[in-house]
């Protein structure tokens, strides 16, 4: 392999990097405060709204049905509004945060479900606001599982982010399919694959580690 | 603010206290009937009840969780049933609330819990410091601060859980079954340490239970609630000693540790039979007659001689309190008891043995 080629790659997986890191970010910036929500505003709860909760479930719902190729191209007019171009790394992170949201919102939404009524109750009994039970309990006591769904929800977005080349988003995928599949070239193909391993693994593993790390409900992993 | 608080008024007052639940398929379900009940500043009040009586939706009450249908629920002098928002929050802190399952944060240590309510209040860190360190020496968990409950025995858990309770300085403490999850040990312990809180803070306690035992050991006061009525309160001790609605004669039985034994009762009748028999009867005594040697006068002042079946004396709100099951020769039974009676005993003919 030239050190031509080399160099292509270090600049694609510079760039997915860069697309899923930024996109991820943004996707939990919206998606934190939307999953919350979600969980927390159906009748009779916290934050009690079942109209908006109904309207938001079904928007998130809708746009996890598209497709996220359909999603790069359809929303072209809105990119070229945000992002100021509706070509490149940067104008990709848009379609990708898009659809990072309404994922993440799920994903948060489960998590905080999981956390024990008894501690909503107490936290109540003890005079917290609403907002205070979601900064003080709900969301230190999801966490385990918040950083969980949040590993998945990365690694989805590095699966992602191989499509917006479609955009001319370039990264990883985008190298693979321009030299590894339409020049014929095996060993960069190849070479995409087992970038994209290793990155899925290092997020899998870091992910797993910072979960348990934060994770006190049993008393384990406490170096003895 | 919201009208003071009288310090002469009850802590806790339930006023013709209703409330129904809508439930499935069944429209609307009453919890709670026609409740009335004061709970004096200082005392420990007891409500036992089966599951489903009605006691857990009466305790909700008194912090706002739960809100009556109808009738008023005053905490220190406050309408916590009509209360809302801020003012609401505000009586809460007012309001310490202990549980089953401790409900404390996994997330945070033994420290974190105590401080959770502080920060909540919104104290300032050094005062929340300061307040927790008390807190943690007074339920003796100075080694365990830094520990996360799943480190924790359940005893240790719900000593926080009383901990943070008592972190806002509340004038009231509700206890939602705190010691059913515990051993008997650790229940001793705790039950202990709540009346040592009484007594030092001038705490109201109210609790609840389906256990008469923790009644019995702890609450100055009792009421027992069945079907969503309250069908019998008052001081502990003169539950205990005549207790008047059956629900509670039932749980009492329970406690008060006294049964026939099996080959009597399988002989018991309910009338007189012709012949020599014996008279079987529950003697109850309380207060100062519960050390009198009753039966000894019995005999040398009536010439009536009495077979001990079976007895205890217990301790209830630090008065002695006794019972007796004897039996007596049957045509000697009505003299006997009116002798016991005169003196100050309760007596029960529970039947006849041939």
């Amino acid at each position: 392999m030239s050190a031509n080629l080399i160099g292509l790659l270090y600049d694609a997986t510079l760039q997915t990097l860069y697309m899923v890191a930024v996109s991820a970010l943004l996707g939990t910036l919206f998606g934190l405060p939307l999953g919350v929500f979600l969980a927390t505003s159906q009748r009779g709860e916290l934050m009690s709204a079942p109209w908006w909760n109904t309207v938001l479930g079904l928007v998130v719902n809708a746009a996890r049905s598209i497709p996220f190729i359909i999603l790069v191209v359809a929303i072209i007019p809105f990119t070229r509004w945000v992002a100021g171009t509706s070509i490149g790394t940067t104008a990709a992170i848009v379609p990708l945060t898009l659809a990072a949201t309404p994922f993440i919102a799920r994903l948060v939404e489960n998590a905080i479900r999981e956390v024990d009524a008894g501690l909503i109750e107490a936290a109540r009994a003890m005079g917290a606001t609403p907002v205070q039970i979601i900064r003080k309990v709900l969301i230190p006591e999801a966490l385990p599982g918040l950083v969980l769904g949040l590993t998945l929800a990365v690694v989805s977005l590095i699966g992602y982010s191989a499509m917006v080349g479609a955009v001319g988003g370039e990264g990883l995928g985008d190298l693979g399919i321009r030299y590894g599949y339409q020049r014929f070239m095996p060993d960069v193909m190849l070479a995409v694959v087992v970038i994209l391993i290793v990155m899925v693994q290092l997020v899998q593993s870091a992910g797993e580690w910072i979960a348990r790390l934060v994770d006190k409900r049993a008393p384990r992993n406490r170096g003895g | 603010m919201s009208q003071p608080a009288n310090p002469t008024a009850a802590a806790i007052r339930f006023d013709a206290v209703e409330k129904a639940l809508a439930a499935q398929g069944k429209g609307r379900v009453v919890a709670l009937r026609d409740v009335t009940l004061e709970v004096p500043p200082g005392a420990i009040c007891g409500i036992i009840g089966r599951s489903g009586a009605g006691k857990s939706t009466l305790l909700r009450m008194v912090n706002g969780l739960e809100r009556p249908s109808s009738g008023t629920v005053t905490v220190a002098g406050h309408d916590v049933g009509r209360a809302k928002g801020a003012g609401l929050r505000r009586i809460r802190r007012d309001v310490g609330m202990i549980f089953q399952h401790f409900n404390l944060l996994a997330s945070r240590t033994v420290y974190g819990n105590i401080a959770l309510p502080l920060e909540i209040a919104g104290l300032p860190a050094a005062e929340i410091r300061s307040r927790v360190s008390d807190l943690i020496a007074r339920v003796g968990l100075e080694a365990q601060a830094k520990r996360y409950p799943a480190e924790l025995s359940g005893g240790q858990k719900q000593r926080v859980g009383i901990a943070r309770a008592l972190a806002t300085r509340p004038k009231v403490l509700l206890s939602d079954e705190a010691t059913s999850a515990l051993d008997p040990e650790t229940t001793q312990t705790v039950l202990a340490l709540l009346r040592d809180i009484n007594r030092d803070l001038g705490l109201t306690i109210l609790l609840i239970t389906h256990e008469m035992g923790v009644v019995r050991d702890i609450a100055s006061d009792m009421a027992v609630i069945d079907a969503g009525r309250i069908v019998e309160a008052g001081p502990t001790h003169d539950v205990f000693v005549s207790p008047q609605h059956p629900t509670t004669r039932s749980f009492l039985s329970g406690v008060t540790g006294i049964n026939l034994p099996g080959f009597i009762a399988a002989r018991m009748q309910d009338s007189r039979p012709d012949g020599p028999a014996q008279e079987v009867i529950r003697v109850t005594f309380s207060g100062s007659h519960a050390t009198d040697p009753m039966l000894a006068r019995l005999a040398s002042e009536m010439g009536t001689e009495a077979n001990i079946l079976a007895g205890a004396v217990e301790e209830i709100g630090t008065r002695p309190f006794g019972n007796l099951l004897i039996s007596v020769d049957a045509a000697k039974g009505a003299a006997a008891r009116g002798f016991l009676d005169r003196h100050g005993l309760m007596t029960e003919v529970m039947g006849y043995v041939r």
